[in-house]
């Protein structure tokens, strides 16, 4: 049986790298865009300011994108190095996405990258901004087809079992890639990043008008944040991931565990704003809630039911029982490949395979699965509900502070009142911090509600790690755990510094604190 | 849809193709990487190598990623038996690269010359070890790997990280090292001048003189060397079960294609007439022949390993029947034939925007130039 110490430690090793890496992404995703509509104004009015927000702006996007990247490589190792099982058993359609998306987007994003960077005296203004462009497409297109590849994760579509190289394969391409949670994860996911761009851009803007300094610059650089940030915050919220909630079974039990819904609630349901979960007793010991919101945010109808935690556990009940069979019947067909009595069993009883492979988190054999055991492997089909629910709460309730500011940016700057407004201004700089707290939540919330799937339904997770000693895990998550400090810390020296020196770090002689200038004095 | 065995034997040449891309374009930033603390003396002479590949290493490095995911979608069992049996040769390698998105783009960004000589030293390590380790793992291959499976297929590594260091295969390393040295000199020369161009022409010879004497060296070391042989009959278009075949470990099995396939002698020819013509290039100052001659060196190496071994790709030393084969480790059949199309469509364009990148950028590299972009340059 596998090591339970394996396994925890597997899986703190890739959440944590994860959502390390999620901690450059957002910003990638987003700012590329807010270099795009800043270069098209300078292409458009050849006024050289917007080609130096351009570059200023792009000089900390590329202190990010280092960091991107080379967390990155980490998660495309990690399937292999630490989550073999899984890798063979769905590398058949999870692989796809992620080769695609090496070969159509990060090639041509990382391409892009260095003409950006260093294309400047080499391209015409209108190819450059082309540069640009393409980047942003590049990078746009390597979110769709990681979260093509986490949808599936989520939603299992378009594949089916086979006894025979005992994994799961592709039989609709189309459908893996129009999988509709994937498609509602990446709307979801890239507007945060948008809003992750947008905020920074903002506050950073802000402390230089707080300090009176590069004032021009700062402002038309704070209207472009405002603008794009709330067209962006607006899309993360209307078209929020719920709306990919409703398929399938995964999302529905993430819902539930999050809404801390024990039991199925006529429709339509009550939105809960505040309870007091008692997981143990399976009950919440008081609660605030608005009728009818839930179920029209879940369902988008006031007719359809919104299943509960306890009527999610019954079903499960009803297929690990299925699963035992699939299980017995599969391992039948391993041993005697041609036997049709297995085969016929195994066909009929396969959907529920991975329900039966729960319970070899407990039992070699599935046989020797004890009612308390199956009770055990029942209750783990649904997610922990009290980190589930204040998670989502605290990342809606961020969104919604977030709009709400740049509703009032922006209303601001359309009023050309921003700089009349310190309030304003150091509202927006105390709130830097908090889209990424949002998006780690988010994260947060569609993984850690998934288990105990890797892919729900289909592979569970204790089944899907590489076959190593725990000795291993210490080591590599100490050399982790080392190197990511280190490179935060120094990332942030840089990221500071440089947005302390603003726009004068180009050395044009245009802007305060202008780097040709300053080593003029030192010398 | 092309059949099943047709797209098994693309998917042997594409992967192929994937690592000789990486090998020339990925492996001569390496390369130079690995030159940059000889070739370079000042900060200046520094920045001025760092910035010859400055625009354009991160773009050359997703071949490298690009092969990983390759090799995630179309051989999903090697993917995850190499890379969990070669756990700690991968988080060397992995950590190793760290140090090169961060080095290039942090390393000028402060003016004090403890934190660019501590970038230097990180991105020679970016540059010089990957190359080694991968040089490394492929010895191994060339030995057979210990590792099983059982019938739910579960893949269980039983050696150690330090088994792997034996001298047949630190020689592949050394091989490997040596090759891609040869490419990031003879990249270097080709885009430097002066005094830079002069020393890495010196470490571009050398490279291929240590690539000659160690890939001749290796290759008669070879004829030693257990190779394992097929000895079931296999169905090529059924569905790949990697337990149902029996193999055997025998001496100078790896030789056998060349007995079959006479032809395939050319790929060893072209490893050693390679590296010589580059070297000879070089003497004569014809860079950008030089390096299209230590870019065949590169083809002809990778091609000899792949071709002695094919079709295996990962042979099992401890249960030679469930060794890794072209035959038994792929995806299905609509799942290559997917990627195939992917493959066929995006790597064309990927080689149009490369080129037109490198044109953009052409010429060389020089002093004035990084003094006069002090704040713009690497």
């Amino acid at each position: 049986m596998i090591s339970e110490h394996l396994v925890d430690l597997s899986r703190l090793q890739f959440g944590a790298t994860a959502m390390y890496h999620f901690l450059f992404v957002p910003l990638t995703v987003g700012m590329v865009w807010l270099l795009v509509i800043m270069e098209s104004v300078y292409v458009m009015t050849g006024n050289v300011i917007w080609k130096d927000m351009t570059r200023f702006w792009g000089k900390l996007f590329g202190i990010n994108f280092a960091l991107g990247v080379t967390t990155g490589i980490t998660l495309e190792f990690q399937f292999g190095t630490n989550w073999a099982y899984y890798s063979h058993y769905v590398g058949d359609i999870f692989g796809a996405p992620l080769a695609i998306e090496g070969m159509m987007a990060f090639f041509l994003e990382s391409t892009m990258i260095g003409l950006f960077f260093f294309g400047w005296d080499r391209l015409r203004r209108q190819h450059h901004l082309l540069v640009t462009l393409l980047m942003a497409v590049g990078t746009n297109l390597s979110a769709l087809w990681i979260l093509i590849a986490n949808g599936w994760m989520q939603n299992p579509v378009g594949s089916e079992f086979s006894y025979l190289t005992m994994r799961m394969e592709m039989v609709d391409f189309w459908a893996v890639v129009f999988n509709p949670v994937a498609q509602a994860k990446f709307v979801h996911t890239v507007s945060a990043g948008y809003v992750t761009g947008s905020m920074f851009v903002l506050s950073i803007s802000s402390w230089y008008l707080l300090r009176k300094r590069d004032v021009e610059f700062a402002k038309r650089s704070f209207r472009v944040a405002a603008a794009f940030g709330l067209a962006s915050a607006l899309s993360v919220i209307v078209l929020g991931d719920e709306s990919g909630y409703t398929v399938g079974e995964a999302q529905q039990t993430k819902m539930a565990a999050m809404e801390a819904m024990w039991e199925t609630k006529p429709a339509p349901a009550g939105l809960t704003l505040v309870a007091g979960i008692n997981e143990a007793e399976s009950k919440n010991d008081w609660e605030v809630e608005i009728p009818w919101v839930m179920g029209l945010i879940g369902t988008r109808s006031v007719s359809k039911q919104i299943p509960g935690i306890n009527a999610i556990k019954e079903k499960s009940r009803v297929r690990i029982s299925r699963g035992i069979v699939a299980v017995n019947a599969l391992e039948t067909l391993r041993k005697h490949r041609n036997d049709r009595a297995a085969l016929d069993v195994f066909n009929k009883y396969k959907a529920d395979l991975g329900f039966g492979l729960l319970l070899k988190k407990y039992v070699i054999d599935v046989n020797q699965a004890t009612p308390a055991i199956i009770e055990r492997a029942v209750n783990d089909t649904v997610p922990r509900v009290t980190p589930m629910f204040w998670a989502f709460r605290a990342m809606v309730g961020l969104g919604v502070a977030m709009l709400l500011l740049f509703a009032v940016a922006f209303w601001s700057t359309l009023k050309s009142a921003c700089t009349q407004r310190p309030w304003l201004l150091r509202w927006a700089l105390w709130m830097l911090p908090t889209p990424w707290i949002a998006c780690e939540l988010g994260w947060f919330v569609a993984e850690y509600g998934r288990q105990p799937w890797t892919i729900y339904g289909v592979l569970p997770t204790h089944m899907s790690v590489s076959t190593l000693s725990v000795n291993n895990l210490y080591g590599s998550l100490a050399g982790f755990i080392a190197f990511y400090t280190a490179l935060l810390a120094v990332e942030m020296f840089l990221m500071v510094k440089f947005a302390r020196q603003g726009p004068g770090s180009l050395g044009t002689g245009r802007y305060d604190h202008d780097a040709t200038m300053m080593e003029v004095q030192h010398a | 849809m092309l059949d099943y065995s047709t797209l098994k034997i693309i998917w042997w040449l594409l992967v192929g193709f994937l690592l000789i891309g990486f090998a020339i374009m990925d492996g001569h930033d390496m390369g130079v990487g690995t030159l940059l603390p000889f070739v370079g003396r000042s900060d200046l002479e520094r920045r001025v190598v760092i910035n010859t590949i400055g625009p354009h290493w991160e773009g050359n490095q997703v071949w490298f990623i690009v092969g990983g995911g390759a090799l995630f979608a179309a051989w999903p069992v090697v993917y995850a038996t190499a890379f969990s049996g070669f756990y700690w040769a991968m988080m060397l390698v992995l950590w190793a690269l760290f140090f090169r998105p961060v080095g290039f783009d942090y390393r000028s960004k402060i003016h004090n010359a403890a934190w660019r000589s501590t970038w230097d030293l990180g991105l020679f390590i970016g540059g010089a070890l990957p190359p080694l380790v991968f040089g490394i793992a492929f010895g191994n291959l060339l030995q057979g790997v210990p590792f099983q499976f059982d019938n739910y297929l579960v893949s269980t590594y039983t050696g150690s990280f330090w088994q792997l260091l034996n001298p047949f295969s630190l020689l592949a390393g050394v091989v490997s090292s040596a090759m891609l040295t040869l490419q990031g000199g003879t990249y270097l020369a080709h885009r430097t001048e002066g005094v830079i161009q002069t020393r890495a022409i010196k470490g571009a010879i050398g490279a291929a003189i240590v690539l000659a004497c160690s890939f001749i060296a290796a290759g008669i070391w070879l004829q030693s060397i257990d190779g394992y042989r097929i000895t079931s009959v296999i169905d090529m278009a059924a569905a790949p079960d990697v337990l149902d075949k029996s193999v055997v470990r025998e001496a100078g099995a790896w030789m056998a294609n060349y007995a079959r396939q006479p032809m395939l002698w050319l790929l060893p020819a072209m490893g050693l007439v390679g590296a010589a013509l580059a070297a000879g290039l070089l003497l004569i100052r014809r860079t950008l022949s030089a390096f299209v001659a230590s870019s065949m060196a590169v083809v002809g190496v990778i091609g000899t390993a792949g071709a002695s071994m094919f079709p295996f790709v990962m042979p099992s030393s401890s249960m030679p029947d469930a060794s890794l084969t072209v035959w038994d480790s792929v995806s299905s059949h609509l799942s290559l034939a997917i990627m195939f199309w992917a493959a066929l469509i995006f790597i064309p364009l990927i080689v149009l925007y490369t080129s037109w990148a490198y044109r953009i950028m052409r010429g060389k590299v020089t002093t004035a130039h990084v003094r006069a972009n002090q704040h713009t340059t690497y």
